[in-house]
């Protein structure tokens, strides 16, 4: 039993890695379409049939690329920095439930690779973690855009994750559990959160664009001025890797937001699969993707749609009004559940 | 001060609503505008594959025309290359022997003609000043080339084949010339 446990666990993480990178590759080819349509334009096409390979073309392209590193930047840092980024990225999804268990060769075999009873907290802290690589790869660089970037990145991290963490805090009084799965659970069929807490959800929401940096708190790597911000100085796959990481978070932050407030795997009528394990399975793991892709959307669809933060109005946005509202919805949502609870 | 034209507008600060100021709303409108325009059709063209439609008298690649027998208008009277104000057109000029009569409509031709097409600004000007209906700009585009050389165009690519004529019909003056 114990064998087969470590090989299910093994199947998952290598598929789960394949897919994150596989869904991260796909994401760039997605947002320089859908930036194609929202322009009026075409958009990759010339690569395959409508472009399906543009991935292929462009990981290619990385590989083939110069591999620099400046003469006075610091060699074993400036390697570590796009490495924290991606692992960081990539290890969230491993607490993440996928859908239900499915009954395979006599047994049942969960699709979540580490279901630990305090897995929001997990997610939490690698999120944190995740600056570290932008903020090594901007100092290793030995270049003041890039630690310009990497001090932006790490300021709007700080101040970001404290509104992203308030928001958090009311989903957890409401499911009463820090366990992912029990979370899910909790928001069985249509009873998602969403519905009790939208206001929590908005918070998030901006939250999880900044932690990404993606528009409109892009501000590290902002092109017009700080040239690529913390990636300036690298180039070929460590360039590479930074991109990528980006997408990759934008997948596991989706991901997670899915299951925070979306029901994650839960869609109205999976009662009537009961007698049918494996096929609920699949149908909540489809399910679970497509919310997932539809949140991506709207990450991308907001990045081609508003400008870009001033620093100062990022600084307001975080400290002066989202965290006032997580708190104060923080401090109704608990009323509110005292009261259904019979505290008082 | 009273305005010339009517084009002035009056700027104003005044302070934001609540509503405006809470900006979502704003936001929103905003991403109704980008995703409606997701659904519309695209306003570029695929170019390579297909090509927009030029105005008549597009001044594009130059031709070297050929008469109804099939010689080459030219006369290498070098009247083009005086009237060219890039200096892209240089020219030689020959007798024309009897074996090359069904060749060249003239008695001098031009034994080498070229246009370099980096220099050529696509005036139209050396069509003005040609008195023979010997070259015209055509709405045929010069090709990208990955070497400078390349866009010198000898008569190689200038003169037009004799079985594939290049139509200038649209360019042609009405009325004035006739033809020699």
């Amino acid at each position: 039993m114990e064998t087969f446990f470590w090989i299910d666990k093994l199947v998952l993480v290598v598929l789960l890695f394949l897919i994150s990178l596989g869904i991260a590759a796909y994401q760039t080819y997605f947002e320089r379409k859908l930036a194609g349509w929202i322009q009026d334009r075409v958009g990759p096409d010339r690569a395959g049939p409508f472009g399906i390979l543009q991935p292929i073309a462009d990981g290619v392209k990385m590989f083939m690329k110069e591999d620099f590193t400046p003469a006075n930047a610091d060699k074993w840092l400036f390697i570590l920095g796009p490495g924290i980024a991606m692992f960081t990225s990539l290890i969230t999804s491993a607490i993440i439930p996928w859908g239900t268990d499915l009954q395979l060769f006599g047994r049942s075999i969960s699709l979540q690779v580490a279901e630990i009873n305090i897995g929001i907290l997990f997610a939490f802290g690698i999120i944190s973690i995740g600056v570290y690589g932008i903020m090594i790869g901007g100092w290793a660089s030995n270049n003041k855009y890039s630690l310009f970037g990497a001090i932006r990145a790490s300021s709007q991290m700080i101040s970001y994750e404290l509104a992203m963490g308030i928001s958090a805090i009311t989903i957890i009084m409401i499911s009463g559990s820090l366990d992912l799965r029990a979370i899910v659970e909790s928001q069985h069929g249509m009873n998602w959160n969403i519905f009790y807490q939208p206001v929590a959800f908005l918070v998030f929401f901006i939250c999880a664009l900044a932690e990404t940096n993606r528009a409109p708190f892009d501000l590290p790597e902002c092109e017009n001025e700080l040239i690529g911000g913390y990636h300036t100085e690298y180039s070929s796959m460590k360039l590479g890797l930074f991109l990528f990481s980006e997408y990759v978070a934008m997948f596991v932050s989706s991901a997670i937001m899915a299951i925070l407030f979306f029901g994650g795997y839960n869609f109205p009528g999976m009662d009537y699969f009961t007698d049918s394990p494996n096929l609920l399975s699949i149908l909540s793991v489809a399910v679970f993707f497509t919310k997932i892709f539809l949140l991506i959307f709207v990450f991308m669809w907001i990045r081609w749609t508003i400008p870009r933060f001033r620093f100062d109005q990022l600084m307001h946005l975080g400290w002066k009004v989202l965290i006032p509202i997580a708190l104060v919805n923080m401090v109704i949502t608990g009323f509110v559940v005292a009261l259904y609870e019979h505290w008082f | 001060m009273e305005s010339l034209t009517n084009r002035k507008v009056v700027v104003s600060d005044k302070p934001m609503t609540f509503m405006e100021k809470l900006y979502l709303p704003g936001i929103l409108k905003g991403m109704l505008v980008t995703f409606r325009h997701i659904l519309m059709r695209r306003k570029t063209i695929k170019y390579p594959e297909e090509t927009r439609e030029f105005a008549p008298i597009y001044r594009g690649m130059h031709v070297l025309k050929r008469d109804e027998q099939g010689r080459e208008n030219c006369t290498a009277c070098g009247l083009c290359a005086v009237a060219c104000p890039a200096e892209a057109i240089t020219m030689t000029s020959e007798e024309r022997t009897n074996a090359d009569k069904h060749l060249y409509r003239e008695e001098k031709y031009a034994s080498m003609y070229e246009i370099n097409m980096l220099r050529c600004i696509f005036c139209g000007l050396c069509e003005e000043a040609c008195p023979k209906e010997a070259i015209f700009l055509t709405d045929r585009l010069v090709p990208t080339q990955f070497e400078r050389g390349e866009f010198i165009y000898g008569k190689d690519k200038l003169v037009e084949p004799v079985d594939h004529r290049i139509d200038i019909t649209k360019r042609q003056f009405t009325g004035k010339r006739t033809t020699l």
